[in-house]
């Protein structure tokens, strides 16, 4: 006694089975714009949610020193091959300064030294690409919040734009340029920093020499490298593709803290 | 016992069986688990690898890797687990796009969009994933108020014990499902089965979901320390996955087994059939017969 399967069982079995893996043939529907448009209102949905519960001031998790990676991968661009950076570089950054501008009320120009001069945090933390891969290292630099007080940020400022040295894809019209931006509430969090070492030491090439953003509640894309502006703006349109940053013009969200 | 046919000794008797919210969120589900599924395959092939702990990444031992090895110039797919490895060419690893066979974690066919795109398949899968949050707290809101979990899937003591629980285990084995009075509620493995996924599974998805979530770890950060660490939630929720594929695929095989169309109609219109003795027809109440 059993469930011999009939052929019409089989039959009705086979077409569920094929209707549900008929879905990746539904690339069609993935392509399209009004259902891409009803997809992306969950990302302010998870935006608002998750600032909601975690409010502006939590901190993300910091590890002990054993807890460092052994290996740190390097993602995205190893070597800027900008002449100017080049000739920063062979200058050991000597001639490097960070621009600040924008909505601000004293633009300044930073060297190394003088960032390095400034009060500085260290953190370990962990650096999580959007791929799924995490690395835990650990970071000294100047919180970002000091470097936009001493700026004075404007009434209209509300996004906070960096300016990387690293043509990541190389195109006509430049907007293969890194760039990346954070909001206020971000920029003015505690673990947000402006940093020049990592594991101790001067932070290598890869890593983004000589220096990084540390947004430690979003996932790596938002950790831009090679760091030479950042500028105070009202919004974020007038950037390249318009979305905030070099992944973001190319789909991935702004909100990266998922 | 096929289903909606009656049976020569009894009659066949419509039930009421699943309430229109246990319905609707039933199939809600459906669709949001299957979009999950394959939207996650697509998020995982952005690194075909799992790790244990609190980080990992390519100079890190992988628990398991979906890889792609250089075989004397063709393309080999290789699946490790642990320090074992297999050749999965064509399926894990490496398979074929357009003839060519390519580095791939899973196949085109199970992930989506069928080609390369994290990002697609990360708004998909998070869009999908507040669907799945919310049908799941409504049906357990539901569940809880209306005594569903209570009256039918809380299992009872006697359905416990190890004596009875061994009979319905052989029965299963064997294909023989409950008839007449006794198919007017769900047997012990099936309650015990339910409660696992509705209360572990599906949470454990969610949870260890979560875990990934920088901004979320601000958050809970008990979290990490749960499931020991983002990369350990990142494995468990591969694991929590296959699980609930697994038991897809046996409730599927069931369903189909124990009458594929009274059952579907049962979780479609509300109504199941059971083949009852003509003498017990008349103590059902009224209100347990459709009309």
């Amino acid at each position: 006694m059993t469930s011999l399967l009939t052929r019409r069982r089989f039959l009705i079995g086979s077409t569920l089975t094929a209707s549900a893996l008929g879905l990746t043939g539904c690339d069609g529907l993935v392509e399209n714009g009004n259902v891409q448009s009803v997809i992306k209102m969950a990302e302010s949905l998870t935006m608002r949610t998750q600032r909601l519960l975690i409010g502006d001031t939590a901190l993300a998790r910091e590890f002990s020193a054993g807890e460092i990676s052994p290996t740190f991968r390097a993602n995205g661009t190893a070597m800027p091959d900008s002449a100017e950076y080049q000739s920063l570089l062979a200058g050991r950054f000597t001639q490097w300064q960070l621009q600040v501008g924008g909505l601000v009320e004293r633009p300044a120009s930073l060297s190394l030294a003088a960032l390095k001069a400034m009060p500085a945090r260290t953190q370990i933390t962990r650096h999580d690409c959007v791929e799924g891969w995490s690395a835990i290292g650990q970071w000294t630099g100047v919180p970002l919040g000091n470097v936009l007080k001493a700026a004075g940020l404007k009434n209209d400022a509300r996004y906070i734009v960096f300016h990387c040295a690293d043509e990541y894809e190389k195109t006509l019209d430049g907007s293969g340029w890194y760039y990346e931006s954070i909001d206020l509430v971000d920029a003015f969090h505690p673990q947000t920093i402006l940093a020049y070492a990592m594991n101790g030491r001067d932070l290598e090439v890869p890593h983004g020499a000589p220096l990084r953003l540390r947004v430690e509640r979003q996932l790596g894309y938002k950790q831009a490298k090679y760091l030479m502006r950042i500028e105070a703006v009202a919004d974020l349109s007038t950037f390249h593709g318009g979305n905030g940053g070099f992944w973001e013009d190319r789909g991935y969200e702004w909100y990266a803290g998922i | 016992m096929f289903g909606s046919s009656s049976t020569p000794s009894g009659q066949r008797t419509l039930i009421r069986r699943h309430s229109l919210t246990v319905r609707l969120s039933h199939w809600l589900n459906v669709l949001a688990m299957t979009v999950l599924l394959f939207s996650g395959l697509q998020i995982f092939n952005a690194h075909p690898s799992l790790y244990w702990g609190q980080y990992g990444a390519d100079d890190d031992p992988a628990v398991l890797a979906l890889q792609a090895v250089d075989d004397n110039g063709a393309l080999k797919g290789v699946t490790r687990i642990g320090s074992l490895s297999f050749d999965t060419t064509g399926v894990l690893g490496v398979s074929t796009v357009d003839g060519e066979p390519i580095a791939r974690g899973f196949p085109a066919w199970i992930t989506l969009p069928s080609y390369q795109d994290l990002a697609t398949g990360r708004r998909w899968h998070f869009f999908f994933a507040w669907a799945f949050v919310i049908n799941g707290l409504v049906y357990l809101a539901y569940g809880l108020f209306s005594r569903h979990f209570r009256r039918d899937l809380v299992p009872t003591k006697a359905e416990l014990a190890p004596s009875h629980l061994g009979h319905e285990i052989a029965d299963h084995a064997r294909l023989r499902f409950p008839k007449g009075e006794n198919a007017r509620h769900y047997n012990a493995l099936q309650k015990l089965t339910y409660l696992a996924v509705i209360f572990v599974m599906l949470p454990g998805m969610i949870l260890t979901g979560l875990t990934m979530s920088p901004g979320f770890n601000a958050f809970a950060p008990w979290l990490l320390d749960l499931f020991g660490g983002r990369q350990s939630a990142r494995t468990l929720h591969f694991i929590f996955a296959t699980s609930l594929v697994a038991f897809v695929l046996v409730h599927i095989a069931m369903v189909m087994a124990s009458g594929v169309l009274n059952n579907m109609r049962s979780m479609i219109t509300g109504r199941y059939a059971i083949s009852t003795e003509p003498s017990s027809a008349s103590s059902l109440t009224a209100s347990e017969i459709a009309p």
